[in-house]
């Protein structure tokens, strides 16, 4: 064999190898979808929306205290987590730029991104569920904000920076304050862009379960009380799941469905608003 | 007026990131004081977790952390880069779209979900095939490994197409094959690229929770073989949390959660400040 050829066929094998890991890795995790895809459909009914929680081998019983909690807890947590994100993300690119400081807040902010959320969840265990006594919606509502704000912040900032100078200086020019500038202008101008961080930071924490086994905590009730413990569709899948009985392993997969529905439509919706943003320019 | 108000409150918030990432340094240290206090080094060292005593030593729950994840990362490395080779180099456009855009999907459905896959579909195969409970480390890890595995393929295929085309043509004209492109060409060219995302892959992987804790069984014993159950940081924490009845207990969980933010916090900074920095400065 010329050396030519061993390369030819050494090229072979190197790209039949990595397209046969790619098949695998994807087997997997379509598998994965297929899983939670049947599971979830078989598991899904009417009573689902309708009915809370109820004692295994209950035929009337479904999921509206999670669905309800978890879409609490997500917009508490929005509530939170974005007007700081987004206003310091607005700090980074329109003040900070590129001082010291700023820069230690992105390094700071991306460490935070990737930390692990369990920790928050011990943190807000210490300060805010130590002190109130008991569990609360408002300590899981603030664990998933403080998950929320790097997630804000770093997209604030940099599609804030996207936006031309010249348009800024523009309106500098025609005597505009800078915080008018700011809203009206580089605000305007990244709207989409801002707008699709949001969604993809409400998807991110949506998903959350580690932060809430200790600050929603879960209970099998329909509540509304932001003071008492708050059951959401991630513990409640963790609880159905591991539990011994079959009829709440069926709840389980519905719950593990519905919320994996709304967190891909969530990144969908954020990835087609981008897309049709840059489009538009 | 109204000017500085806005630039106050943009700067208050931003600064808030700082203080609060200190505030959490400080309350789990804090909260960890007294086991620290009580045990010392043996905190780190000994694998005696016994409530009823309250004994507490993480080795196991460190070691179980440590081990777990770097299972995961022999894993899932060789299999990420063979899907970011494929996604950028050898799928066709219309593939790579498709491909692309659902590994990013997946990598952004909950961790709860890959555990629930596991408990339920892989862990009886690998009672099948092994015997025992099926739950144990190496469960943990391959279903870790799958968990992290879209993430990764993600950021090593974006740090490869950071490749000039000029340079891949320069190597096509002098007769290269695409293997030889992607080994000399591309590998070099987005080396840190690719090790910093790696990093960040291994930062997350740490830390995560939900994955894990439905297949590793929660005993704290430092296993004897990877098919035996163990426990890791996050699964202790996730588990016993709720059911800590003493001070020593809350404040041996405190320290193990200290542990965990220490050990993720280093290995993301390294990523970012050393590997990555470096791909930000090439461009």
């Amino acid at each position: 064999m010329t050396a030519t050829q061993k390369r030819i066929v050494i090229n072979r094998i190197a790209l039949a190898l990595s397209t046969l890991s790619a098949v695998v890795a994807l087997g997997f995790l379509f598998w994965i979808l297929y899983v939670l895809f049947s599971n979830g459909i078989n598991a899904l009914n009417w009573n689902i929306f309708t009915m809370e929680g109820a004692p295994p081998g209950y035929e009337e019983s479904g999921l509206k205290h999670a669905l309800v909690g978890q879409l609490i807890l997500v917009g508490l947590a929005t509530l939170i987590g974005v007007p700081l994100g987004i206003m310091a993300g607005t700090y980074l690119s329109e003040y900070g730029k590129n001082s010291k400081l700023a820069h230690t807040i992105r390094d700071i902010s991306d460490i935070m991104m990737s930390a692990p959320s369990i920790v928050i969840g011990a943190f807000v265990y210490a300060v805010v569920v130590m002190p109130m006594g008991h569990f609360s919606a408002w300590a899981g509502a603030i664990a998933l904000g403080i998950i929320m704000i790097p997630i804000i912040l770093r997209t604030t900032d940099d599609m804030l920076q996207l936006v031309p100078g010249t348009l800024r200086e523009a309106a500098f020019a025609l005597g505009a304050p800078k915080y008018k500038v700011i809203m009206d202008v580089v605000y305007r101008g990244a709207k989409a862009g801002i707008l699709t961080g949001v969604l993809l930071g409400i998807a991110r924490v949506g998903g959350e379960t580690a932060p809430l086994l200790f600050t929603s905590f879960n209970d099998n009730f329909f509540t509304t009380d932001l003071n008492e413990a708050m059951p959401s569709l991630t513990v409640t899948i963790f609880n159905y799941a591991i539990s011994p009985y079959e009829d709440w392993q069926q709840l389980g997969w519905a719950a593990a469905f519905i919320l994996s529905m709304f967190i891909l439509g969530l990144n969908i919706l954020g990835r087609l608003i981008l897309f049709y943003g840059k489009k538009r320019k | 007026m109204l000017d500085k108000i806005f630039h106050n409150m943009t700067r208050f918030s931003a600064l808030l990131i700082l203080f609060i990432v200190a505030w959490i340094f400080v309350v789990l240290f804090d909260h960890s004081t007294e086991a620290m206090q009580a045990f010392g080094f043996d905190f780190i060292v000994k694998d005696e977790w016994a409530p009823n005593v309250d004994k507490f030593g993480a080795y196991a729950a460190i070691f179980g952390s440590v081990v777990s994840t770097f299972l995961a990362m022999l894993i899932a490395i060789p299999v990420a880069i063979g899907v970011a080779i494929f996604l950028s180099e050898i799928a066709h456009d219309r593939i790579k779209g498709f491909f692309g855009v659902s590994v990013e999907l997946l990598a952004a459905i909950p961790s709860v979900i890959y555990g629930m896959w596991g408990l339920f579909y892989f862990v009886p195969i690998l009672r099948d095939l092994f015997g025992g409970m099926g739950i144990g480390l190496l469960a943990a890890a391959i279903v870790l490994s799958i968990m992290i595995l879209p993430f990764m393929a993600a950021v090593t295929r974006d740090a490869m197409n950071t490749t000039p085309d000029i340079l891949k043509e320069s190597a096509y004209a002098l007769g290269g094959t695409q293997w030889d492109v992607i080994k000399d060409i591309i590998i070099p060219y987005a080396k840190a690229g690719i090790i910093g995302s790696l990093i960040l892959a291994l930062g997350r992987a740490i830390g995560e929770t939900m994955a894990v804790t439905f297949v590793m069984g929660n005993v704290h014993h430092t296993p004897a073989s990877i098919l035996d159950p163990t426990t890791s940081i996050p699964v202790t924490l996730a588990n016993e949390f709720t059911e800590a009845d003493s001070s020593i207990y809350f404040s041996s969980l405190f320290g193990l959660a200290l542990t965990l933010l220490v050990m993720s916090f280093v290995v993301i900074a390294v990523a970012k400040f050393y590997f990555l920095r470096k791909v930000r400065k090439g461009q």
